[in-house]
């Protein structure tokens, strides 16, 4: 039986160590990796408690990536509880084998903190991996801080492994701006954490000998199909309800309450921006700002970026006149992802706000407070004018000539 | 809102010593955010790290800063890194050196006419604990000159946060906050 920590009611964590206590607390069974910069520390720290005896499961170092999710899918098929960390080019080399896991609908949850894409080579956090990962067939979380790392967590065991899901999970958080940034984090005790997820519960595990079954078929033109339906069909309809049930049954715990859209100030809310990751508690602060210049401003962060919550979008959006789409990925050779997804939101409704794009922060190049401020009063003017004053998509805090297009 | 920019090189410890310091401001209710700035990361570079603290939860998560304190734990550091960028009016400079606060402005001019505190951590830091780690002695002096917490309270917090260390060199961490209390000017 592990041993288990005394954990301070607040412990100051950055985002990495917070995301390694959840999965100690949660007791996985196997996490299976291959440390890349900036998860490392998630990893290197889930070792540590198993090496000193907090952790009952297998820690499993593999040769890559690609070898890591393998072995991440291995133990899930075979009837455990399993996580893994990666980053950027780790998360490339496992993409193949991320459709592998939710196809065979294994829950996995996979802590993926955000970076940069090379090349050019680069360690720091943008959004390029989550993106990457959009059409995987994962559900996808996003935290905006150390706390929401950790809390996320068990949110993501937890609907995972709901037997009416079966899909796995990625909990994102920033490269650095969270991963390494040390905040207070409100902690769960080891047995009130592990009570919240508790005890897996397997369906077609391999290692039942007495039921068995076959993982990883082959199907062509005749089932593929409609195994792909039945995928989308959990994805659409089964997550969204099981998160909200998550999402309240924590807050009646820990009275801290997650959405599948989060929105600030936007009941009266003229101007909006939409972001993910820490920025949109950058842009909560700015909000504020504005509201005291007279702005009436707004900030909508994707909690849930999938499945994505196409009819929450729409409706938080309803009464705005203008509308920034904050995108921290390079979208090459189209518009961002945030604005296609809320464009596609609204279409069919009666709100007829302006939607402008604009990337930020590649590389981990600063999103300051001062951009934030231009980017509201832009939207402002767009709100004022009924159509957009600026080119539709925008580069910010991009050295020399401005860039947009369109 | 006081915010905090610590000047040092990979593997003086300024990166502990700006969570050991979040640490101890956290326990007495106040919010507090730690980072840093990595780069490739080698041992020996020129890096910096951050500190916020606030009676409210810290949304910003922007990395530009106007510091309230400067730390500077690498006495070279005065002369090849930008120390007083996105300073202001009243920003404070603590800087690690075996000169006098009158030398050092003497030998870097932009120092001149601000608030300018020295105290030579590294030396303090090999005497007490054996190694060139100026981190500790620093918040020593931060105490000293900030007036944030009385010196025997900040001691007894630091050591909870150093308590996995060996006793031998908790104490000498101890003995070189205290020394450096003591000993800024």
């Amino acid at each position: 039986m592990a041993d288990t920590i005394e954990l301070r009611d607040i412990e100051v964590w950055d985002g990495n160590m917070a995301a390694s206590h959840a999965l100690r607390q949660v007791q996985v069974d196997v996490v299976a990796a291959y440390p890349i910069t900036p998860s490392t520390p998630i990893v290197e720290g889930y070792a540590g408690f198993k090496a000193n005896g907090y952790v009952d499961g297998e820690f499993v170092m593999t040769e890559s990536e690609h070898g890591a999710m393998s072995c991440c899918i291995g133990a899930a098929a075979a009837g455990g509880r399993v996580a893994t960390a990666t980053s950027s080019q780790g998360f490339a080399l496992m993409l193949e084998t991320l459709y592998s896991a939710s196809g065979m609908r294994l829950p996995i949850v996979l802590n993926l903190v955000n970076r940069a894409i090379g090349a050019p080579l680069n360690v720091n956090g943008d959004h390029s991996d989550m993106y990457m990962g959009r059409d995987s067939g994962w559900i996808q979380f996003g935290a905006y801080s150390p706390q929401e790392a950790y809390d996320l967590n068990f949110i993501a065991f937890k609907v995972s492994e709901d037997h009416d899901v079966r899909l796995p999970a990625i909990v994102n958080q920033d490269g650095f701006m969270t991963s390494h940034t040390a905040q207070g984090v409100h902690t769960l005790s080891d047995e009130a954490a592990f009570n919240f997820v508790g005890e897996y519960k397997p369906m077609n595990d391999m290692l039942d000998l007495d039921h068995p079954v076959t993982h990883g078929v082959q199907t062509e033109e005749d089932w593929h199909f409609e195994h792909k339906a039945r995928q989308q069909h959990a994805l659409m309809t089964a997550v969204i309800p099981k998160i909200e049930a998550a999402f309240d049954e924590f807050e009646k715990l820990t009275g801290r309450k997650y959405n599948i859209v989060e929105s600030y100030s936007m009941d009266d809310a003229e101007v909006a921006v939409i972001c993910m990751g820490t920025s949109v508690e950058t842009a909560r602060e700015v909000a504020e700002e504005m509201r005291a210049n007279g702005v009436k401003a707004g900030v909508v962060g994707i909690r849930v970026f999938r499945p994505w919550p196409l009819e929450q979008i729409a409706a938080v959006l309803k009464n705005v006149k203008a509308v920034g789409l904050l995108d921290r990925s390079s979208p090459h050779g189209a518009m961002g992802a945030l604005y296609n997804e809320v464009a596609g939101s609204l279409f069919n409704t009666d709100t007829k706000a302006v939607l402008t794009n604009y990337i930020y922060g590649l590389g981990g190049r600063d999103l300051t407070k001062a951009h934030l401020v231009s980017i509201f009063t832009e939207l402002k003017a767009n709100a004022d004018a009924g159509k957009p004053t600026t080119p539709l998509q925008q580069y910010i805090g991009l050295r020399g000539p401005k860039l947009s297009f369109f | 809102m006081l915010e905090i920019r610590w000047h040092s090189r990979a593997g003086q410890g300024a990166v502990t010593g700006a969570k050991g310091l979040a640490d101890v401001v956290s326990t007495t209710g106040k919010h507090v955010q730690a980072f840093a700035f990595y780069g490739s990361a080698k041992r020996g570079a020129a890096m910096t790290a951050y500190n916020r603290v606030d009676d409210k939860v810290v949304m910003n998560h922007e990395k530009f800063m106007r510091p309230d304190y400067v730390l500077v734990i690498d006495p070279a550091l005065v002369y090849v890194a930008d120390i007083t960028a996105n300073e202001k009016d009243n920003t404070i400079y603590i800087v690690t050196t075996h000169m006098s606060t009158e030398e050092l402005i003497a030998s870097q001019p932009k120092l001149a006419g601000k608030k300018v505190y020295t105290v030579d951590c590294i030396k303090i830091a090999q005497e007490t604990i054996g190694k060139a780690i100026p981190n500790t002695p620093m918040l020593g002096a931060l105490m000293k000159v900030s007036d944030m917490y009385d010196i025997e309270f900040f001691k007894e917090s630091m050591f909870k946060v150093l308590k996995k260390l060996p006793q031998k060199i908790i104490d000498a961490n101890m003995i070189a906050i205290q020394r450096a209390y003591d000993e800024v000017k």
